[in-house]
């Protein structure tokens, strides 16, 4: 694994006009920008064609024989499918608006990660294979050929982009640049070229229905251990529910907050939630996992995987579907489930049992976020509520790329932090919301061996994080999406130490006051809590 | 991918040093990942390895790093001093175990 540069060598990169054309600029790997290949055995699992061992850092890829054809041939198919990707093909008029919004080129000033930039690797086959003036005049007219070098090019940077969309927000004619990563890895695929970080988990969850691949016994292990602490920290024996038939709700997360920290601490925050609402749910120990790392591969896996989710609502009778705070997760639920794995006609429209609030808004997907629930269950002052618990925290929120851009869930979560929290400092305008910088490790880019782009891509974040811990003495990120959970801490540790990452719902736990409860001394990680009316220092 | 000898056998490793196949592993094989960690197998590494093993038996992974902390007693900054890579990295990696993956 490739060492960690120091922070002011991550900065010294400039902006300057390179020295040669981009098309006879020559991609070159660098150590920490990269992930390792996927292995065949993973592919294998999930039918996945071409499937061997190989290395990015190999000079033979191994690709399949006609891999030429292949590729021009998934083109012209995608084109007949979706009617976006050819749209995105032509209309781009290289502006250059886009270019300065990717975290990415601001945190490596590669010009190839300026995402019109990114989009013309692909335009330019496109233009040379299905347009006339690309088959006539060739370079003139933007094409160029497809060779072994375009296709590792390829490789590099679409798996250098977070499909995060800022960059769509400010295109004037709203080229969604993730669409064309989506569409680049799809292609990808076709040659059996993905990577080990996304292909591992892919497999995991086609097979035990999590990425972590997580059994069911290790699932209620987890949870069990989540309530001894649970115990500990109010006194009370919480009784979850898996598998129950019947139930009037299945509750899915993502399988990170099942298993790793800081994650786990959100996950003990729903199961509180759920206890003193007495919510008449259950979990599934098959539909574990509300992330999709099929995505990152190919419509048809992320299909695939997320059918499961549905299978398991009309298995176990449910009612409907509520969601944990998990991100590309909703951007699924938001604009594929319905189509992909619907129509989840077996299911009723969301009502929920406390407030009788009925969620329009997930009248056909018939799932709800955990935000809205809780922000509804607030609003109708269903929970009693202690935010002075939290008084030692001084936080801001980090608005997932997915749940703000791919469903523009914006306002919920900031509701419930400034109903549990007394000290809640917003990052800069231009850095949250619609306009939110990616944490820089999304799309299953959150491997190890690629710490340095993350760390790179992740800048212009916590930069923003910076801003607001010496402005506010800011300690504590919070997010609703697992990947945020599992990659910032790393990012703030590196360029903002002192800064905390936590879910919502841990928020809310630490200061939802349950019946009977003993008085609190410990918050949901069992570290003390400062005496009453001791504020944080700043 | 990379290999790893022992005794007379080859075995296959990953891109991080950890077992391609975890049916490989037996104690003659810790020793020798353990080299590649640069760490010397002391009797207060193998309580935390046999704990790894039996967990893995019985779960198929690994377990939370709490939970590791709790079930043997021991603080993360002791785990850091008898596997410098850390929980993951280090002790799973030398016991035989997967890495994690996912959002973790």
């Amino acid at each position: 694994m490739a060492k960690l540069p120091k922070k002011d060598e991550l900065l010294q990169h400039k902006f300057d006009v390179p020295k040669t054309d981009w098309m006879d600029t020559p991609v070159e790997f660098k150590p920490g920008t990269y992930c390792y290949g996927a292995k065949a055995k993973n592919l294998e699992i999930v039918n996945f064609p071409n499937a061997r061992d190989w290395s990015p850092e190999d000079e033979d890829w191994k690709l399949p024989e006609d891999w030429k054809g292949t590729i021009i041939e998934g083109i012209s198919d995608y084109m007949s499918k979706y009617r976006s990707f050819r749209l995105f093909m032509d209309v781009c008029v290289r502006c250059g608006a886009c270019a300065d919004k990717c975290h990415f080129y601001m945190g490596t000033g590669d010009p190839k990660n300026m995402p019109v930039l990114r989009a013309e690797l692909m335009r330019s086959i496109y233009k040379r294979y299905f347009t006339t003036s690309g088959k006539v005049f060739g370079r003139l007219a933007g094409a160029r050929d497809l060779t072994e070098d375009v296709i590792k090019e390829w490789w590099y940077y679409f798996f250098q982009c977070t499909e995060c969309r800022r960059c769509s927000v400010f295109c004037p004619y709203g080229i969604d640049q993730a669409e064309i990563t989506i569409m680049g890895r799809e292609l990808l695929n076709l040659l059996g070229l993905n990577t080990d970080w996304i292909s591992g988990p892919v497999a995991n969850c086609y097979i035990k229905g999590n990425h972590v691949g997580m059994e069911p016994q290790a699932i209620m292990s987890n949870i069990e251990f989540m309530i001894d602490d649970i115990e500990t920290i109010t006194g009370k024996r919480i009784n979850p529910s898996f598998n129950r038939k019947g139930a009037e709700i299945l509750f899915v997360a993502p399988s990170g907050d099942l298993f790793a920290e800081p994650g786990i601490f959100t996950c003990m925050g729903y199961l509180m939630l759920f206890e003193q609402l007495g919510l008449d749910y259950t979990m599934s120990t098959y539909a574990s996992e509300g992330g999709n790392f099929g995505f990152f591969t190919s419509n048809e896996m992320a299909k695939r995987l997320n059918a499961k989710i549905y299978a398991e609502a009309k298995r176990l009778g449910v009612k409907w579907i509520l969601g944990g705070e998990c991100g590309h997760m909703w951007r699924l639920v938001n604009q594929y489930m319905d189509t992909w794995n619907g129509p989840a006609d077996f299911l009723e429209e969301p009502i929920s049992p406390i407030t009788g609030t009925k969620f329009e808004n997930a009248k056909s997907t018939k799932m709800v976020h955990i935000t809205e629930f809780t922000a509804d269950l607030i609003y109708h002052n269903k929970l009693k509520l202690d935010p002075s618990r939290n008084d030692h925290l001084r936080i801001t929120y980090h608005d997932s790329c997915n749940t703000s851009r791919g469903m523009g869930l914006l306002e919920e979560p900031r509701y419930i932090i400034n109903k549990v929290c007394n000290n809640f400092f917003e990052m800069p305008e231009e850095t949250i919301r619609e306009k939110t910088l990616c944490c820089g490790s999304g799309s299953g880019l959150n491997a190890g061996e690629n710490m340095e782009l993350r760390l790179r891509g992740g800048f212009p974040r916590a930069n923003a994080v910076k801003y607001v811990q010496e402005n506010h003495g800011v300690n504590v990120l919070a997010n609703i999406c697992a990947l945020d959970r599992a990659s910032f801490p790393s990012l703030m540790d590196y360029w903002v130490p002192g800064v905390e990452v936590m879910g919502v719902h841990e928020l809310v736990a630490n200061a939802l006051v349950m019946d009977g409860e003993i008085e609190r001394t410990l918050d949901l990680r069992c570290e003390p809590l400062p005496e009453k009316g001791v504020k944080s220092d700043v | 991918m990379a290999e790893l000898k022992v005794g007379d056998r080859i075995l296959l490793l990953d891109e991080d040093g950890f077992l391609d196949n975890a049916a490989d592993w037996d104690e003659e094989v810790a020793h020798v990942l353990a080299t590649t960690e640069e760490v010397e197998l002391t009797q207060e590494h193998w309580d935390i390895i046999n704990y790894l093993r039996e967990y893995y038996a019985e779960f198929g992974v690994a377990p939370m790093v709490r939970k590791m902390l709790k079930d043997t007693g021991k603080k993360q900054s002791e785990i850091y001093t008898l596997f410098p890579s850390g929980p993951g990295k280090g002790a799973c990696k030398i016991a035989g175990l997967p890495k994690p993956t996912g959002c973790v």
